[in-house]
């Protein structure tokens, strides 16, 4: 295997090919290593490891803790690479290098300098998904768009470059993608009117390669109206600006704060854009392209292949930034290049990656209203298009009209938590959100950097239903349906883990690490860590022997709604304390907990 | 008004420290003396909600609470009730008065990493800013409970011109 992968890179530099990240795929390839924080390119999430597996999970204790020195919301997971780990926080994006054959003693510390100011503009608290790492270098995306260059070894700065401007409302949550020569780049900002964005910076010197925006003249979106498709048709000339009315667009949100894949193969990367600003409908009529949109972008040039957009003309901050899984498998009776991805929406869709073709788009909570599904029929007007229910469209109700009883909420029926998928069962592990709202849209005005919302809701647990918040479900993607599902109290904001012991990890707000049988979801552990998850679990061996490492620490939208606790105003005046509160069950913190087998 | 009685029991659990240090909240400060235009105001002219035994409060409350909803709730809660990083803000109107909740609003404060932004250019925030005013009063006194109020009295045609003149 060693040999394979020095073979591989001699090729690539004999060619002269731009491929200074076979350290980083060999790492992926690798399962005793965690070396990006989706797993691998394809955004499984998947372990090879199976030291723990379904027969002894139970007998799982804690190996080590570590705690951040920060509170607020950790989301994301450590990294794992040759011995060492790699913690993150939230802001001030603290960045801990832990070296694992020495009792997790702190090698380095990197801790950037950054204007508070930021803090205020960034929605729903300052979570920050996590480092990189490609070619002997970590990479931080900062709150306040600093992309940072650390030598592994030492820590260093070995470059850094601005990708945005926080005095515009233009900050960062997400994790970046390294890829090839180059480290690809998303935006936040949607509820501040930021036109959102996604840019390649060279790895080596950090120098802007390309940006595309998500919304505008074809030479921003970097849209060729002949050869970018929308459901297999050109998209034509000027599609980011000819669904808009007037100057709408250049506010016109689509930000790019989710989670990244890539093909190689393909020469592709994939991701999804958020929801159009603002949130009252009436002000930007048409169907706001290229928001809520699946985009396929070429990795040399940003040039895309192809869109899919999944909610045209938003109503609800449905954003469609959640992650892209690839996988290959038979669908029809034939093995396919797929793409499967969990929208807000509450839709499941599984494509044809390649084409962009769409396979299958069905419910994946059965509470999913605003809906009845989306057209399939490829010689119809409205292919691919949802079918909206007018009892639950705000558009068609109008502003100052509060449309109640809407599922999913506005935090959809799953936000970023990443799913998990695991080629021996062919089944996808998907953390949700079970949770309805009202929504009444009303006028606001546009001031740079303040928020701009335009949108009151009240969320509260679906109705008729469990009474919990959230689901942690088994889907199947080619037939488009939940294999199993359990109730969980409140929304399950912890990205999911699947490993070849056929476990299935996650996290629960409560602060439970749970272990579920990947076959029936029958529990198999849990323990309480100090803090509520809202982080990605991950897996990864040292000296023979399999860890699970996870972050604990509240916070995030799922912070804002449930520290308080719901109420169904549905359920009449004085109804306060009907469902549980996040605060009766946990506290802030942050911690990093690892687990093991006993000796 | 229509409990005195129970608002003055339930400032014991949802005043500040403090606030608990005083005696319960002096009536004058919230209590609706005049009405201008469907604007409520106390003795001391300065702006409060008005709440009829039947649940129906006026327009300004029911106002702040979707201006809250839209601009303060992402980081200070549904309610007034506060999030896992923000303060609660249901007791500011009286804990800070109508001047300091003001100054807040318009310049922001910051406390380490724990940051209010300044809402000063903000019209979404300043044309209502007495209507998020009222309406977290009536929340920190328990005058109105969580959620939506379900009923309310009309906008005034002054409140109206007033408003549209304001968001331009």
């Amino acid at each position: 295997m060693k040999k394979l992968m020095l073979l591989t890179s001699g090729i690539a530099l004999c060619a002269g090919m731009a491929t200074a990240n076979d350290d980083l795929v060999s790492q992926m390839g690798d399962s005793t290593q965690w070396a990006i924080q989706t797993g691998d390119y394809k955004n499984q999430r998947y372990s090879a490891l199976d030291q723990i597996n379904a027969e002894n999970v139970g007998d799982l204790q804690v190996a080590w803790t570590f705690s951040t020195g920060v509170l607020r919301g950790h989301e994301g997971s450590p990294l794992v690479i040759d011995d060492v780990m790699y913690v993150h926080t939230p802001f001030p994006n603290i960045v801990y290098a832990l070296d694992l054959k020495n009792e997790g003693k702190i090698i380095w510390k990197y801790e950037p300098k950054q204007d508070p100011d930021v803090i205020p503009v960034m929605c729903c608290d300052t979570v920050n998904r996590g480092v990189a790492y490609a070619d002997g270098k970590i990479f931080l995306h900062q709150a306040d768009t600093t992309v940072v260059a650390l030598d592994a070894k030492s820590g260093d700065v070995v470059w850094t470059a601005v990708n945005g401007d926080p005095s515009i409302g233009e900050t960062n949550t997400a994790t970046v993608l390294p890829v090839k020569d180059k480290i690809i780049v998303g935006i936040s900002g949607g509820e501040f009117g930021v036109r959102g964005h996604t840019t390649a910076y060279d790895m080596s010197s950090g120098e802007l390669v390309w940006r595309a925006y998500s919304m505008g003249p074809d030479s921003d979106i970097l849209a060729d109206p002949e050869n970018t498709t929308h459901l297999g048709k050109p998209v034509g000339a000027d599609s980011g600006t000819n669904t808009w009315e007037g100057d709408q667009w250049m506010i016109g949100g689509g930000t790019t704060w989710g989670w990244f894949s890539a093909d190689l193969d393909e020469n592709l990367f994939y991701y999804g854009t958020g929801n159009p600003s603002t949130w009252n409908p009436a002000q930007r009529p048409g169907d706001n392209r290229w928001s809520m949109t699946l985009m396929a972008r070429d990795i040399d040039t940003g040039v895309a292949k192809w869109f899919y957009q999944m909610t045209p003309h938003d109503e609800w901050d449905y954003d469609g930034i959640n992650e892209n899984i690839l996988t290959e498998q038979m669908i029809d009776g034939e093995e396919r290049k797929l793409l499967t991805h969990f929208d807000r929406n509450g839709l499941g869709y599984t494509l044809d990656r390649v084409s962009g073709e769409l396979l299958v788009a069905e419910k994946f909570d059965p509470v999913v209203n605003w809906t009845t599904g989306v057209d399939m029929d490829p010689a119809s007007e409205t292919y691919g298009r949802p079918a909206v229910v007018a009892q639950y469209s705000t558009a068609q109700n109008g502003e100052d009209v509060n449309t109640t009883g809407v599922c999913p909420a506005a935090l959809g029926t799953k936000d970023q938590q990443p799913a998990a998928y695991s080629p021996k069962t062919e089944m996808f592990y998907v953390p949700t959100n079970h949770v309805c709202m009202d929504y009444e849209p009303f006028r606001v005005s546009y001031t740079a950097g303040q928020p701009y919302v335009g949108a009151t809701l009240s969320m509260y647990p679906a109705p008729d239903s469990h009474g919990g918040m959230g689901n942690f479900i088994a889907w199947d993607n080619i037939n488009g349906e939940i294999k199993w599902s359990i109730p969980e109290k409140f929304s399950v904001w912890s990205g999911a883990l699947a490993t070849a012991g056929d476990v299935v990890f996650y996290g629960t707000l409560e602060g439970h690490l749970k272990a579920v049988s990947a076959d029936t979801g029958e529990e198999l552990y849990r323990f309480k860590t100090p803090s509520g998850i809202i982080g990605n679990v991950m897996t990864y061996e040292s000296a023979g022997k399999q860890y699970i490492g996870i972050l604990s620490g509240v916070g995030g939208w799922a912070g804002i709604g449930l520290a308080a606790g719901l109420t169904n105003p549905n359920d009449g005046l004085g109804a306060v304390g009907g469902y549980a509160a996040l605060s009766d069950y946990t506290a802030l913190g942050g911690q990093l907990t690892v687990f093991a087998l006993p000796d | 008004m229509k409990t005195v009685n129970l608002i003055a029991t339930s400032l014991i659990a949802a005043l500040p420290l403090a606030a608990l240090a005083e005696d319960p909240v002096d009536p004058k400060l919230y209590e609706a003396a005049y009405n201008e235009d469907g604007r409520y105001f106390t003795d001391d002219d300065v702006p409060t909600f008005n709440i009829q035994e039947d649940g129906t409060v006026d327009w300004l409350t029911f106002s702040g609470f979707r201006r809250y909803h839209a601009e303060c709730h992402v980081c200070h809660g549904p309610d007034g009730e506060g999030s896992t990083y923000a303060p609660a803000v249901k007791n500011s109107s009286i804990s800070l008065g109508y001047d300091g909740f003001f100054d807040v609003v318009v310049n922001g404060r910051q406390n380490g990493n724990s940051v209010m932004p300044h809402f000063g250019e903000n019209r979404n925030v300043m044309c209502y800013l007495d209507d998020i005013y009222v309406y977290l009063k009536a929340r920190g006194l328990d005058a109105l409970p969580r959620g939506r109020p379900a009923k309310k009295e009309a906008k005034s045609d002054v409140i109206r011109e007033d408003e549209n003149a304001c968001m331009g």
